[in-house]
């Protein structure tokens, strides 16, 4: 009887991914990268795909935390905008830097309460409450700005942005943190560990005594929040606020954390992939710039790397 | 006769990561006959109906079906081979109707489009079929489990199987739907059919089967005609030992308030329910499924909230609107739909058990206490003797039987005044059934109010000091330990229609 007999080739292949995954995948991104695409592997260009991937990594942090506990949110595109244009309007009334980034948190809060509130209070489906407010807080950003860019006068806030220490762009250097602290509260915290149990099964949660709709509210709170941040940063480094600016960084986003394995019916992520399907996603736009690959093309790239990361995420849990 | 056999297991094998499920397995099933198949939580039961019905590709070894050898790769080629196999977990769609769910993957079509009177009258005569009295256009979220576990039951019988098998099928079930259930087997096998039925209720086993097969940790004990074998020598085969009485009921002093409910409403219920449950007892609560005793535990434990009426736990009013307030207050529930509203399936058997009790553990709080999550949940395990390879195995890769414990040792690491159990023992093999009893027993000693709702009359007598029988919404009686029999309790379940009617 050849019961001992070794188990599948699969076997051992699909377990070593379910482990290290995406980290393979990008480590051997970035070799490929660095040897074939000239100039990817230097200082400088280093640094822009750091400062590029910034953004996205920060809100991935609470985007990952949404989509663990079972939501999403469509609308951290049109906050970024709007938070933006909101700091820029009161920075350039008041002469306060503080003020302006105050009122475009508060707005961050605001808009990411209200997502909450519908989404687990009145139970409404998270992605018709967030188009919808995606839409609102897009029309906000017009309304508040007169429809143009409107350009700062206060030259202390452009720090935020540009200024580096340590050779590191600031903005790097904030998301480096994010990265830390979400990592922890998602490992260490009850509050993680709650996340992922509401994105498991809300019904069990909730008669385990999770206060499911408060945990929502806050995840909520928490992206909208860090959305009017990532929108703030975005303004200084241009020196302006734009209401027109980062449409389709939604998708964005949720390409990157779903790259990095987070499962959309939730109660499944890790922030280390998550960290990874950021950069992979980074690290593909960046070479192809500097290939000089036209955007019309890139688009199609991102689409079906996404696509091939579910089918590949799919594969790897078929059953045994 | 010369029995014909329908079905070979020839040497099969399963092996999951860090567990073999199957160890060389090999016997057969007749035609015509009913054959049972038993062995304690993660003997292997449910994964030999998986590979079955195709779901798994054995890790070696063959079915013989019609004298010939065949691996399924696809529940596809089961179907087409006349397997049906009715799971352990339900596998319907909420959100559709009770004549989609049936017919799902083969509704009836007219140009490509669903023929809704021919839907709606092959779902009237299936459903007639079971004796189950459902309009086919009802969601199926809205029917309870056990009607829903008959749709199941239906919806396997629409392709004319000839190999039928049943995994538990009766964990959810009313006496009455049992009965009716067994007279659909009856039927199936005077047709011909070779049925294989998985339990661990005993009694269903000697009145139901021809033939038993025993597995154990998932090598194969024994296969024999029933009529060989008395319970006793099952039991044994089974769990390897010799049990005794399973209840292991020793009196025990009780009093002093536990919980008290009076004049309790809510949905669910028809009429206001109002019982008083001491501390130190273990209360039972009888019933027929649908008559409200879920519906009223989840009223006590702050789930759903109550219309009107009192609660008090200890002698101090018991006002909570949320089961957090009520784990808070030191009343929990171990609730009766474990796919539902028990297991986070995607999370590990860890992360499962400290689900409440972390909160009280976290340092300051907030932070995860892992060296204490890690102790207590092998301690749980050892407790309970959960199969699992590590406690950082998924949950839903544990069998029934243990998820089961999984979520009842949920509850036994935190500091409980009154644990309401539905349905505890569900799908749960008889050796660890008795140490759930020495369980509810030593937590009943130590001044906790255990109350019980059970659909099965002899755990009700065996365990309960006190028993409450529901019918239709209300509380019929309470009686005593001693007045209690099984022919009082089922007299007083029964809707009074019917119970004048016999
Ligand atoms: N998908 C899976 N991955 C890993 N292990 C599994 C998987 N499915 C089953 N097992 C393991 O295989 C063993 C047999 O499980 P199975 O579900 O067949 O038990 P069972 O006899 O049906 O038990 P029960 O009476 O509790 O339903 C168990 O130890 C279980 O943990
Ligand atoms: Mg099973």
């Amino acid at each position: 009887m050849a019961t001992d007999s070794s188990p599948t080739a699969r076997k051992p292949i699909a377990e070593f991914f379910d482990k290290a995954g995406m980290l393979v995948v990008l480590a051997i991104l970035f070799f490929g990268c660095s040897v074939f695409v000239e100039n990817f592997f230097s200082l400088a260009n280093m640094k822009g795909l750091a400062l590029a991937v910034s953004m996205t990594g920060m809100v991935s942090c609470t985007m990952l935390f949404c989509l663990a506990a079972g939501d999403f949110d469509l609308s951290i595109g049109s906050v970024v905008a709007c938070a933006g244009v909101l700091a820029a309007v009161v920075m350039n009334r008041s002469e306060s830097i503080t003020l302006g980034v105050l009122a475009a948190l508060g707005l961050g809060a605001a808009v990411g309460f209200v997502n909450g509130f519908v989404v687990a209070k009145l139970k409404i489906n998270a992605l018709i409450t967030t188009l919808a407010t995606m839409q609102i807080v897009r029309g906000l950003g017009f309304i508040i700005s007169g429809g143009t860019a409107v350009g700062i006068g206060l030259e202390d806030f452009f720090g935020l942005g540009n200024s580096a220490f340590l050779g590191v762009p600031t903005p790097v250097w904030i998301t480096a943190a994010c990265f830390a602290m979400f990592g922890f509260i998602l490992n260490r915290t009850v509050f993680g560990r709650d996340t992922l149990a509401v994105g498991g099964n809300s019904e069990a949660a909730h008669l385990a005594g999770i206060a499911v709709t408060r945990v929502k509210i806050a995840i909520f709170t928490a992206q909208g929040v860090m959305a009017a941040f990532a929108g703030i940063v975005l303004s200084s480094r241009v020196t302006s606020g734009q209401p027109n600016t980062s449409q389709g960084f939604e998708l964005e986003v949720i390409s990157a954390c779903v790259l990095g394995g987070v499962s959309l019916t939730g109660g499944v992520g890790s922030m280390a992939f998550v960290i990874a399907g950021v950069l992979i996603m980074g690290i593909v736009q960046n070479a192809m710039n500097l290939m000089n690959v036209a955007t019309f093309y890139q688009y199609v790239a991102r689409g079906l790397i996404l696509l091939a990361a579910v089918l590949f995420d799919r594969w790897k849990r078929r059953k045994p | 006769m010369t029995a014909i056999s329908a079905l070979g297991f020839d040497h099969v094998s399963m092996e999951f990561p860090g567990v073999k499920a199957l160890n060389d397995v090999s016997f057969d099933v007749r035609a015509g006959s009913i054959h049972a198949l038993m062995g304690e939580n993660g003997a292997g039961k449910s994964t030999l109906l998986k590979i079955l019905s195709g779901a798994y590709t054995p890790s070696d070894g063959a079915l013989v079906i019609g004298g010939e050898r065949k691996v399924f790769t696809d529940t596809a080629h089961a179907l087409a081979a006349g397997i049906a196999v009715i799971y352990q977990e339900l596998h319907l769609v909420p959100e559709m109707s009770a004549a989609e769910n049936l017919f799902l993957g083969h509704l009836p079509q007219r140009f490509g489009v669903v023929n809704r009177r021919a839907l709606a009258a092959a779902a009237r005569k299936q459903l007639d079929f079971i004796g189950e009295d459902i309009d086919p256009w009802t969601k199926l979220g809205q029917l309870s489990l056990g009607q829903r576990q008959m749709v199941e039951i239906a919806k396997a019988l629409t392709r004319g199987a000839r190999i039928i098998a049943f995994d538990e099928p009766t964990s959810s079930l009313s006496d009455r739907e049992v009965r009716r259930l067994f007279t659909i087997i009856r039927e199936l096998k005077s047709r011909g059919c070779a049925i294989i039925y998985v339990t661990h209720r005993m009694e269903e086993v000697f009145e139901l089967a021809d033939r038993i097969t025993i597995l154990r940790d998932g090598r194969h004990v024994e296969t024999s005609e029933l009529a060989h074998l008395t319970r006793d020598a099952v039991v044994q085969r089974m769990v390897g030992r010799k049990l005794a009485d399973i209840y292991n009921y020793t009196p025990r002093a009780h009093g002093g308030t536990g919980l008290v409910a009076e004049g309790v409403c809510g949905p669910g219920l028809t009429e206001p329910c109002s019982f008083a449950a001491e501390a130190g007892e273990i209360f039972g609560f009888f019933g027929l499924i649908g008559a409200g005793r879920s519906e009223l535990m989840k009223l006590l434990f702050g789930a759903t909230a109550k219309s009107a009426g009192r609660v008090t736990v200890g002698g101090k009013p018991f006002e909570i609107d949320s089961p957090r307030e009520a784990i808070e207050a030191g009343v929990v529930l171990c609730p009766e739909d474990r796919k539902k509203e028990g297991v986070i399936p995607v999370r590990s058997v860890l992360e499962n058990i400290n689900l409440s009790a972390r909160r009280r553990k976290a340092r300051a709080g907030v932070l995860i206490d892992e060296s204490w999550e890690q102790s207590n949940a092998k301690e749980r395990c050892a407790q309970l003797r959960v199969k699992t390879p590590s406690v950082r195995q998924l949950i839903r890769n544990l069998s029934g039987g243990n998820q089961q414990k999984v979520i009842l040792s949920r509850w036994l690491s935190e500091p409980v005044k009154v644990i309401l159990l539905d349905e505890p023992t569900r799908g749960i093999d008889v050796g660890a059934k008795s140490e759930i009893y020495v369980i509810m027993q030593d937590l009943a000693r130590s001044g906790v109010c255990v109350i019980v709702v059970s659909s099965e009359l002899p755990e009700v007598l065996g365990v309960s000091d006190r028993i409450a029988v529901m019918r239709q919404g209300k509380i019929a009686a309470i009686l005593d330990r001693a007045d209690a029999n099984e022919e009082k309790l089922l007299k007083l379940a029964l809707p009074l229609e019917t119970a004048r009617a016999s």
